[in-house]
Order: C-alpha cells, then structure tokens, then sequence
C-alpha cells in the first residue's frame, strides 16, 4: 500500500476522508452535534476537488437535496445525529423507493429527542433498518476505529452506486469524536465502484426493468434518456401505476435486491472464536470494550470470543449461526436497551442462550462490566 | 394544444388526472408553450415538482422529470441545479405544497436567487386530499377543515417571494394565458430565482364548496379580479380594492448562487496551481 498521508484524526474526518476518496463530490447537510464536524470538513475540502457543498435550511432539505444532486449523477453524502436523522426519514424512504444512491452518515447520540448532543449511544439500530415508513432494503455500516470510518465510508459510497441504495454508515459518538493514527492510502489505490449506466436508446430504457441483476441501470439527467422518478409506486420504466401486480413484483425485487450479492455485502469480523462457550456480538465502540475484556478473561482460563457484525443491515445471520458449536451462552452488550440483542435472540434462540448488556446513559460500556457479565452467565 | 408543442408532452400519458373545469391544464400547456418559445436544450431540462394536483404535471411533460415528496420540489431542485448549473431546471409546486409544508424551502431557495424557474399553481385550496383549506384559501372561505369558514390570514405569495430574495417574481392567470407564457417566458430568461404564480381555479374542491358556479364562471372571476400591474399604475386604491395584480411585479438580477460557487472553485483550482 502507498501512503498517501498519515495523520491523527477524529472519526468524522476519517468519514470525510472516505468519502473525497470514493468519489463523493456532493454534500447538502445541516449542523448538528456530533456529526458537524463533517458538514464543515466537506465545506472546505470538497470545493477544491470540484464538488459543492451548501448548508440546507434544514435536515429535510438536506437529505432532499443530495437525492436531487444524485440524479445528475454526482456520488452524494450527507450526514447527521439523532433528531437530524430522524427528520430526514421521509427522504431516505424516497432515495430507497426511487432506487437512488446516497450515504448517510449517522453519529448517533444519546435519544430519545434531543437526548444528550455530546453523549454517545447506540440507540438507532432499529431506526436505521426501519426508520421510514413501509417495507424497504437498506445498508448499514458500523465501524468501529478511526480507521473504519475511512474504509467503510468508500466501501458504502460503493454498495451505495452498485446497488441503487441508500446506505448507512452508523457512527457513535465514541467513534466519530476519537483521534487515532491513521495512514491513508493513495487515491489510486482504493477500489472505486461507478453505477451502471444505460447504453440503450433512451426509447429502451427502463429504470426499473425486474431482470437478473435486481439492479436497474440509472441514467444521469441530462444525458437525453428523459425519464420519471417517483416515490409513488411505478413499473420498469418508472410511471405511477396502480396495478397490484406490478406493485408486488417490484416490491419483492426491491426487499430481495441484495439477496444474491450477500457474499459482498455482509461483513464481519471474528476474534478468539474457534474455541469460545462465551461469544460476545458487539459493534461500533462497545466492540473496543469486548476486545479488552476478552483478553482479561482469556488470561483467567475464560474461553471468550467475539463476533462482530461490520455490516449491521442487512444482518449477517448465517454467519453467526454458523459459529455457534462450542458456544454456550452470547452476550450482546449495546448502547441501547437491546435493539441487537432481540436480532441476535431471533437468529441464535433454538442453538445458544442470548443475553443483553444494556447502558444508557452518556457513559460507555467499560470492559470491566463486560467482564463481571460474563462471569455472571459462566 | 399547438401541434409544435406535441414533442415536449408525452402525448401517450394524456389525458391527464385533473378533473374537468381544472385550470392546470391550461398552464401546463403555457409552460409548454413558454419552453418551446424559448432557446432551451430540451435534453438539458429537468422538470421537479412535489405532491399535489399541481404536481403530477412533469408526469406529462417529455423531458428528465422528478416527482418528488410534499413540500421538497425546490430542496431535490437545488441539487439538481448546483450539482450541474448546466441544467434547466423548472420547479411545479401548489399553493400548499409551496408555502405549507414547503415554506421554509421556498424562502430559502429565493434567498439563495439559486436559478430555478418555479410556477407555482395556486387553486387556493388541497385539491388531491379533498378540499382543506391552505395558506391561500381566503379568510373567511369554506373548505373541509374550515367548515364554519377560513379563520386564518393568506400569504401574498409575490410579497413573500421578494421578501425573500427572489429576482424575477410575477403572477398570470389561467385566463391571462398569453401573459402567463410571457411572463414564464421572463422567468427563464431571468439568471436567478424566478417565481410565477400562476392563478388556477379547483370547481371540485374549492368553487363547489363556496358556491362560485361554473368552471367558466370562475375562470370569468379571474378575469374581472386581475388587473395588470401597468394599468394599475394609474388606478386609484378605491379601484383596485379586492382585485390583484398580474404581469411582472418585481426583476432585479443579482448574484446567483450556483454562478457564485462555480467562482469559488475557479478560485480554489487557482489557488492551488
């Protein structure tokens, strides 16, 4: 790998880092603590790779605003915590129905409401799955370094344009305000994934054809294919309709869009966990504790390990499942009074016992609770 | 509809949703007419619009068309713009979906004098969900959330729109067509934000309830309430009670915030060399 620079920076910067890396050249956003720090990033750096930035006079605007930028097919970032992300639901429900590609980067907060600003939690799990109304396919991204910011922004940028999504990149506030060493890689080193554009004629072309891919091609305004976009529900070349069979095919492509590209998307990563009875499931910050503790109790003879899930949504079910042989008891210790813990019950129930460890309340999870947890279960 | 006018429709979505007696019909067709008279590339047009009556217009329009949330057309547009000011881009709104629930929008984007043309079709009323009564159903009017008559105050659109920051601000009626295509005719011409509001009439929903008679009838009210701003230069006050004004009401070119960004990366890319 080439260096392209080595730095001591914050979470958030590392997301802006990514995103000027991956290609992002279109930011519409609106301050608000503790994501800010990326809107002003974006306002001085983004400018000088050509690309704009404007302050939205709201959270709705802003998430509008980059689905319009997206259209003319710029790759689009906004970013945003807690009462930010809840208002921009409506339009991250557009941007999924409409099958745009744009990145939401969420710093999550403490919540409910106004919660606490500077605190950090992990309370928008459920929220970034199913935060706007009705059924929907969405990516979630949980990093949990500085590092990751960096990676995971490109890597969602690219999930983001090949498949026609919006995409998540779940902060907490831990991560987004943390300072570590990073070395940044050169520009052409880093894996860049463009949509796929149409290279019919504008009369063929159907922004939302039901083919094998599950992923139409998406034409850029401006480049004479004249189509419609909708949030209304529409057939393969993107007018309103009422036909309930044609609502029920492009729904079931919509919730299945991901299905064969699964290898791709689910990521993970796995620790200690060959030989565990205690598996502990934790990401973002709290993973950091889970690492600390797993090292003091593998010291004392404990078999610990540790699964943790770096693409949140869609889950990555089968992997889990898939570890659970020697593991007696999962403990999933979160920033929220269980939002994965019910997810990972759901998927480990008839194989393991599952419990949570829940804190809310601005402090992080410390790995010495992690650690008398444990011993709790032993 | 003038056979010159037929490639910028998509002819095979017509006829439209609106009811019949609808003004919107009519000013669809003036934007038809205003764009075809204009020297636009009609590949390089984007046509946004919100929810509302008003806004399954781009549906019927042959051009790159975005049929957006209630409230959010000139929030999707202002990205559209600023990411590729190369665009044309033409904004449909209603009188709800512009200064409700989109108000905020709507000021903001007029500060910016970001180069939008918005028509903005006011029938005084929610046409789709209805008949409620919106910003711009009159004091005192009937509408099915005002049953005892419309207790609120009304925007006066052009005043909230130069107020704002808008460049090019005038008002046509769906009777005053020739005007109304003349002054979108202005709008595009205007570098900045251009906002027209475009006087409709909803029978269904808002005349039926208030007793105003016939399509025609009201189509009649809007001739005799509008008069053109040059000719009430010389009315006196005690005339010009209860009518409003049409024609262009307000141009004054100023900087234009995509024309501004696009100096700021000049500079930077300058700066840099």
């Amino acid at each position: 790998m080439t260096i392209r620079k080595t730095s001591l920076i914050q979470g958030n910067r590392a997301c802006t880092e990514g995103a000027l890396a991956a290609g992002v050249r279109f930011y519409a956003g609106y301050p608000i603590t503790p994501s800010t720090e990326i809107a002003e990033i974006m306002s001085e750096e983004l400018p000088k790779f050509g690309g704009k930035f404007v302050q939205m006079e709201d959270e709705i605007a802003g998430m509008a605003c980059i689905l319009g930028a997206a259209l003319t097919g710029k790759k689009v970032l906004t970013a945003s915590s807690g009462p930010g992300i809840s208002l921009k639901q409506e339009a991250i429900g557009y941007a999924a129905m409409a099958e745009i590609p744009c990145v939401i980067v969420n710093v999550q907060r403490l919540g409910p409401s106004t919660g606490g600003p500077t605190s950090s939690a992990q309370g928008d799990i459920m929220q970034a799955r199913w935060g706007t109304h009705g059924d929907h396919p969405i990516i979630a991204l949980c990093p949990s370094s500085v590092y990751e910011c960096f990676t995971l922004t490109v890597t969602a940028v690219n999930f983001a344009e090949k498949f026609r999504t919006p995409v998540y990149v779940l902060l907490d506030e831990i991560i987004g305000h943390m300072r570590e060493n990073v070395e940044l890689p050169a520009y052409e080193e880093i894996q860049i994934i463009d949509r796929k554009k149409p290279t019919c004629t504008p009369q063929e072309y159907k922004p939302y054809i039901i083919d094998e891919s599950m992923i139409p091609e998406m034409a850029d305004f401006g480049t004479g294919y004249r189509w419609h976009v909708t949030g209304l529900f529409h057939d393969e070349t993107g007018f309103p309709t009422g036909k309930t069979e044609i609502i029920d095919n492009q729904l079931k492509r919509l919730m299945n869009k991901f299905s064969k590209y699964e290898d791709e998307i689910l990521l993970w990563e796995e620790s200690k966990i060959e030989d565990a009875e205690i598996l502990l499931v934790a990401y973002g910050s709290t993973a950091r504790s889970a690492l600390d503790a797993i090292e003091t109790l593998r010291n004392e003879g404990i078999k610990v390990g540790l699964f943790r899930p770096i693409t949140i949504w869609p889950f990555p079910e089968k992997a889990l499942k898939a570890k659970l042989e020697k593991v007696k008891h999962i403990i999933v210790p979160e920033m929220n009074y269980g939002q994965l813990t019910l997810e990972v019950e759901r998927i480990c129930k008839d194989k393991t016992l599952v419990s949570g460890l829940f804190k809310v309340n601005s402090l992080p999870i410390t790995p010495d609770e992690i650690i008398a947890k444990v011993k709790e279960v032993l | 509809m003038r056979p010159d006018l037929h490639h910028l429709f998509r002819m095979d979505k017509l006829p439209h949703i609106w009811c019949p007696g609808c003004g919107h019909g009519i000013i669809t067709r003036a934007i038809g007419e205003a764009i075809a008279d204009s020297d636009i590339d009609l590949e390089q047009t984007v046509i946004v619009s919100g929810i509302g009556c008003s806004s399954r217009a781009p549906g019927y329009m042959n051009f790159d068309t975005l049929h957006t949330l209630h409230g959010r057309a000139l929030a999707f547009a202002t990205g559209v713009k600023l990411s590729n000011p190369q665009l044309n881009v033409f904004v449909l709104t209603g009188d709800g979906d512009a200064t409700a629930i989109g108000g905020n929008h709507f000021i903001h984007a007029a500060r910016r004098n970001i180069n939008l043309n918005v028509i903005l079709f006011n029938n005084n009323i929610y046409g789709m969900t209805g008949g409620q009564y919106s910003p711009l159903t009159p004091t005192g009017k009937m509408a099915t959330t005002s049953p005892y008559g419309n207790l609120e105050n009304n925007f006066d659109i052009p005043v909230l729109a130069i107020a704002s920051g808008a460049s090019y601000v005038a008002r046509g009626t769906a009777f005053h067509d020739k005007l109304l295509v003349d002054c979108i005719k202005e709008g595009i011409k205007n570098k900045g934000f251009s906002l027209i509001e475009a006087m409709s009439m909803c029978p269904t929903s808002y005349g039926r309830r208030n007793k105003m008679g016939t399509a025609a009838d009201m189509l009649n009210d809007l001739k005799t309430s509008a008069v053109n701003i040059n000719v009430a230069k010389k009315l006196t006050p005690e005339k010009l009670e209860g009518k409003f004004l049409i024609g262009t009401l307000h141009h004054k070119p100023y900087r234009e915030f995509t024309e501004e960004y696009d100096k700021l990366i000049d500079r930077l890319r300058k700066e840099g060399d």
